[in-house]
Parts: C-alpha cells; structure tokens; sequence
C-alpha cells in the first residue's frame, strides 16, 4: 500500500493538535480520578454544559468563547465544589463510592445531557470566532486556526496546573492527599477541604475545555457520550494523575484516530478511544508512565 | 420456600398477568406490558452482578443490544423461532461478559464499570460499520400477523417477556439462596477478606459478570421483533443503561424484589410521562430519581420499607 507522504504528515499534524486538546479535556479527570480517586465519570457532561455557556454567551453578546469560558471559571469552581460536598457527604463518608458514587454520577451525566436536550434540542450548536475559518499553510502542511488556537489554549492551560500543582503550597497539598492522607491529618490539615478544592478546580477546568470543545466542532448534548471513552483511556495510559503522562498518552490517542479517520474513515474513530481504553485496562492497568 | 416451589408462584402469577391483560381487549397493554416487562428483566440482570457482587455495570446497552443484533443476524440467515433466538442471544451476550470479566475483573471495581461504558461504543461502532445486520440505516424485521394458539403477534411476545421475567426472578432468587449468593456478597462486602478466606473470588465474579450478560441478551433477542426496524440509536440506547441502573437502584439493590418493584414502578412511570408529558421529560423524571434515591434511600424503596418495620417492631 502507498502512503501518500503530504497525507500522512497531515494527518500527523491533524493529530497532534488534536492530542493537546484532549489533553486540556482530560486534566480534569486526571486530577479528580487520577489523584483523587474519584471515578467522576459526569465530568464530560460539564465539558458539554462549558460548551453550551460559550454558546449563548457568544451569539446573544459575540464574546469570543475563551474569554467566556475565563470569566466563567469562578462559576465552575464552585460548581465543583458544591458536587464534592454532597458526595463527600452522601458518600465518601460513610463508605458508599463504590455503588452509590458511581450511580449517583452516572445520574448527574444523564440529568445534565436530558436536561440540555430539553433546553437546547438536539440540533448542532457552533460558536462564531475570527480564528474559526482561515487555515496557515507552510509548504503542504495545512494549520487549521481552529485548532491551532484551542491546542495553544490547552497547553498554558496545563502549564499552568503543572506548575500550580508541583510549585504551590496547595497544590503539593493536593498531591499529598493522593499519597497519604492520615499523614496530612497529622500536619494538622483537613484532606477534605483540600479534596474540595482539588475537585472544584478539576470542574473548573471544564469551562475552558468546553469553550475549547465547542471551537473545534459543533457540539449537541450528547456529545460528551464519547469523551467519556476518550478521558478515561488517555487518563489510565497516562498513568493516573501524571499530568506529563496525560499530555503524552492524550497526545498518542490524537494521532491514531487522526490517522484512522484518514485511512480508515471518521467512522471508525470512536472504536479507536474506546478499544485503547480495554487494551490498556487489560494488558497495562497502571499506565504506560505508571508510577 | 424452595425454589421449585417460588418458580411454580411465579409462574401462576405471570399466567393471572397474561390472563387479566387478554380481558382488557387493548393492544396498546400488551405494547407498554411488554416494555414493563424487559426492564425487570434488565434490572434483575443487572442486579446479579451489581446489587449481588456490588460490580457496576454501564454497559446494559451493549449487553442488551447483542441480543437484539443477534437476532437480526439469524433472521437474515433464516428466521429462526424467538425462543431458539433467546437461547442465541443468551449465549452471544453471554460470552461478551465473560470476555469483559475476563479482561477487568482482576482491577479495581471502577475500572470494570469504565470500561463497560466503553464496550458500549465499540459494539455500536463495529454494527455501525457492518453492513449485513443493517449498519447505521438499521434493518427491518418483518414480523408475522399472528401465531397459532396465542393469535395476535404481539401477545405472544408479551408472553415470551413474560417467561423471561419469571426466569430472571427465579434465578435471581435462587442465587441469593444458594452457596453462589453468599459467595457475591462476600466479594461485595470485602473483596480482599474474602479472596484471603479461600472464595474464588475471580471465578465467581465471571459468573456473575456471564450470567448477568445473558440474562440482559435474552431480554434484547426479541426486541427486533417488537419494533419491527431496528437501529443501532434505538438499540444502544443510553435509556437502557441509566433504566436498568435507576430500577434496582430506586427498588433496592439486596435481593430480588427490589429490581422487580423498581422495574415495575419506574417503567410504568416512564410509560405514563412518556405518553402524556413527553419521552425527554419521562428520562428525565427517572434521572432526578436515580440522583435522590442514592443519596436520601440507598436501600432503595426495600430499605425504606424494612426500616419503617424495624422501628414498629422497637416501639
């Protein structure tokens, strides 16, 4: 079979950004499943509710998504935090995560999306950007704005938690609940506040990746269905909680289904998510990068 | 009460249902019945391995719809009796638990419910891209008028659900009293003591994971049947994920009768709101429900009724 050469390094490109924007979609879940130990599998379903808030604030006032969904990370935040006080308080506490936690998730995804659809419909919604349309060319090689802008966004995004959760006081905090949290207790912390914060920022980060999300396709509320394969798989291959990991494994999941779209048709690329997720789950459970 | 004896009861109330329907002389009984009667199939499947082995599953729908495409696949082949479909579907849905188990179980519960989320979309992606059973346009199944004995086609699938509950019920049951259901609950109390204690904790929890498949497989091979078109949307319906999480889950999850009330309460719900409100609103009632049942009544419907008991009795 021949390759040919320009379609192939498209694809490669195609893939990459697409790799850093899956990567800005999973570091939420990186943070609340990988460090946390909280399976919140509702998480895409806030990607989606980001993306809708980008959607009306943008056609009803022609803000530009990101700056929407900046303004908008106070709101998510506390989102966030209000969702981890009643599951710490309906579940983590009295030992119920492992039926009830998920159940209860697995409803707030279903609340949300019909919820959407009730208020929405299920037509495709876009969102209207200078950037959303011209594409630079350098020789064969095309850069679509559209997703050249949401992979710059994504990657100071996750600089930025990088550096928060490796550089700060709190942010080592967070890390240390994930190791051992009777220690924290002992230095006189609570490891439910931190757990708090640490959760409030993960759906904090929705807001961005759902500005992002709505940038590079149109979206209807069942969209976030197929994040869900894709969070979880880039999140375990990357290694649970590894943030350099999640990059990597997020950028390695972009370029196989950018190069099965190609070669294979878009038809196809959903099994490609889902069936690295079961490959990994069973030969390599502790990631590629496991600690 | 032995078990012969619970299946015998079942049976005699399942022939009371199938007599008091056939007086009311309307079809539209028979269609929602018919419905009623998958989900307490559904949940009682789910509640083998979810209520029993506290694994959870995400991925009915997948489980569900390789029972429905099985039996477009042989229809296609040559249509065979649905009875003979149900044994077929059993089997398929069946292995693809097995195979699931097989692949997860030695992790962490939650990855096991993961990844049942994402078996769902890779069964609909390879029946999307298959073009013999009807791909994404969905394919047709032409149902005969009526059946010998019975008459009106949809009777007789009305009785075959029926069958199915009243097997699902009595199985459900039976493990709970046997050395198997002790041997989930162990697993659901603590994995790690049990596995400690000698109980093949692996091997158990396969059966679990193929019998729950199959019992949700028998309750997809006659679908096709029921719709007459079936489409790979309809068939991996998310409405067959949360339903059969939402019934066991608002009945209670620790023996039988909970998923049979949840299943009976909830899709009679379901069929009302979806008739005179709307189908959004329908799911959505039973979204909310789901939501404030796990966190005000995690026993269920069951709990709430053993603990108004239990305070009769102290007083």
């Amino acid at each position: 079979m021949i390759i040919s050469a320009d379609l192939l390094i498209n694809a490669l490109v195609a893939g990459l950004l697409l790799g850093c924007f899956y990567a800005a979609v999973t570091v939420g879940i990186s943070i609340s499943f990988g460090i946390l130990d909280i399976v919140n599998i509702a998480h895409p379903a806030f990607i989606i509710l980001g993306s809708y808030i980008a959607y009306i604030v943008n056609t009803r006032l022609g803000i530009d998504p990101i700056v929407v969904s900046i303004v908008m990370l106070p709101v998510f935040y506390a989102l966030g935090a209000l969702v981890y006080q009643v599951y710490y308080e309906s579940f983590e506490r009295r030992g119920r995560e492992a039926l009830s936690g998920l159940a209860f998730f697995f409803g707030v995804l279903f609340v949300t999306e019909v919820v959407l659809i009730i208020v929405f419909g299920v037509d495709y919604r876009y969102v209207e950007a200078s950037y959303i349309g011209p594409t630079l060319r350098f020789g064969f090689v095309d850069l679509p704005l559209r997703m050249l802008v949401p992979c710059v966004a994504a990657l100071i995004l996750f600089a930025a938690l990088q550096l928060f959760l490796t550089r700060t006081f709190m942010g080592r905090a967070i890390m240390a609940v994930a190791q051992d949290q009777l220690a924290l207790q002992l230095m006189a912390a609570s490891p439910t506040r931190i757990k708090r914060m640490a959760f409030a920022i993960s759906i904090a980060t929705c807001s961005v990746a759902g500005a992002l999300l709505i940038i590079i396709q149109p979206i209807e509320p069942s969209v976030g269905r197929e994040y869900i394969g894709r969070v979880f798989a880039i999140c375990v291959l990357g290694g649970l909680g590894s943030l350099p990991g999640t990059l990597i494994a997020a950028i390695l999941l972009g370029v196989m289904e950018s190069l099965t779209a190609t070669f294979s048709g878009p038809s196809w690329a959903p099994a490609v998510s889902f069936g690295f997720l079961l490959l990994t789950l069973a030969f390599r459970p502790m990631g590629l990068f496991g600690r | 009460m032995r078990t012969w004896v619970f299946f015998l009861i079942c049976v005699a109330v399942g022939a009371v249902v199938f007599a008091l329907a056939r007086l009311i002389q309307n079809d539209y009984v028979f269609y929602a019945g018919y419905v009623v009667l998958q989900f307490i199939v559904l949940a009682t499947a789910w509640n083998i391995l979810g209520g029993y082995t506290g694994y959870v599953n995400f991925g009915s729908a997948a489980f569900f719809a390789a029972g429905a495409y099985t039996s477009v696949f042989f229809h296609k082949f040559y249509p065979l009796p649905i009875p003979v479909l149900i044994v077929l579907g059993a089997i398929v849905s069946g292995l693809i638990g097995l195979g699931m188990g097989y692949l997860t179980l030695r992790l962490r519960g939650a990855f096991f419910a993961i990844a049942t989320l994402a078996l769902a979309v890779v069964l609909q992606t390879l029946i999307v891209n298959w073009n013999y059973v009807g791909g994404a346009r969905g394919a047709y199944v032409i149902r005969p008028e009526s059946v010998p004995l019975i008459g009106n086609y949809i009777n007789y699938l009305f009785l075959i659900m029926l069958a199915l509950a009243v097997i699902a019920i009595t199985i459900a049951r039976a493990i709970e009293r046997s050395q198997l259901g002790y041997g989930f609950a162990t697993i659901r109390d603590d994995e790690l003591a049990a596995e400690a204690s000698g109980v093949p904790t692996l091997k158990l929890k396969l059966v679990a994971t193929t019998l729950s498949g199959a019992l949700m497989g028998m309750a997809g091979a006659p679908f096709p049947y029921y719709i007459g078109y079936l489409q790979p949307a309809s068939a991996f319906a998310l409405d067959y994920a949360v339903n059969s999480i939402a019934m066991p889950m608002i009945g209670g999850t620790s023996s039988w009768i909970g998923p049979l009330i949840g299943a009976i309460l909830v899709a009679t719900l379901q069929q009302w709101a979806t008739v005179s409100i709307s189908s959004e609103l329908s799911l959505l009632i039973v979204g909310l429900l789901l939501v404030a049942f796990v966190i005000i009544a995690p026993n269920g419907i069951v709990g709430l009724v053993q603990d108004r008991l239990r305070r009769g009795k102290a007083k």
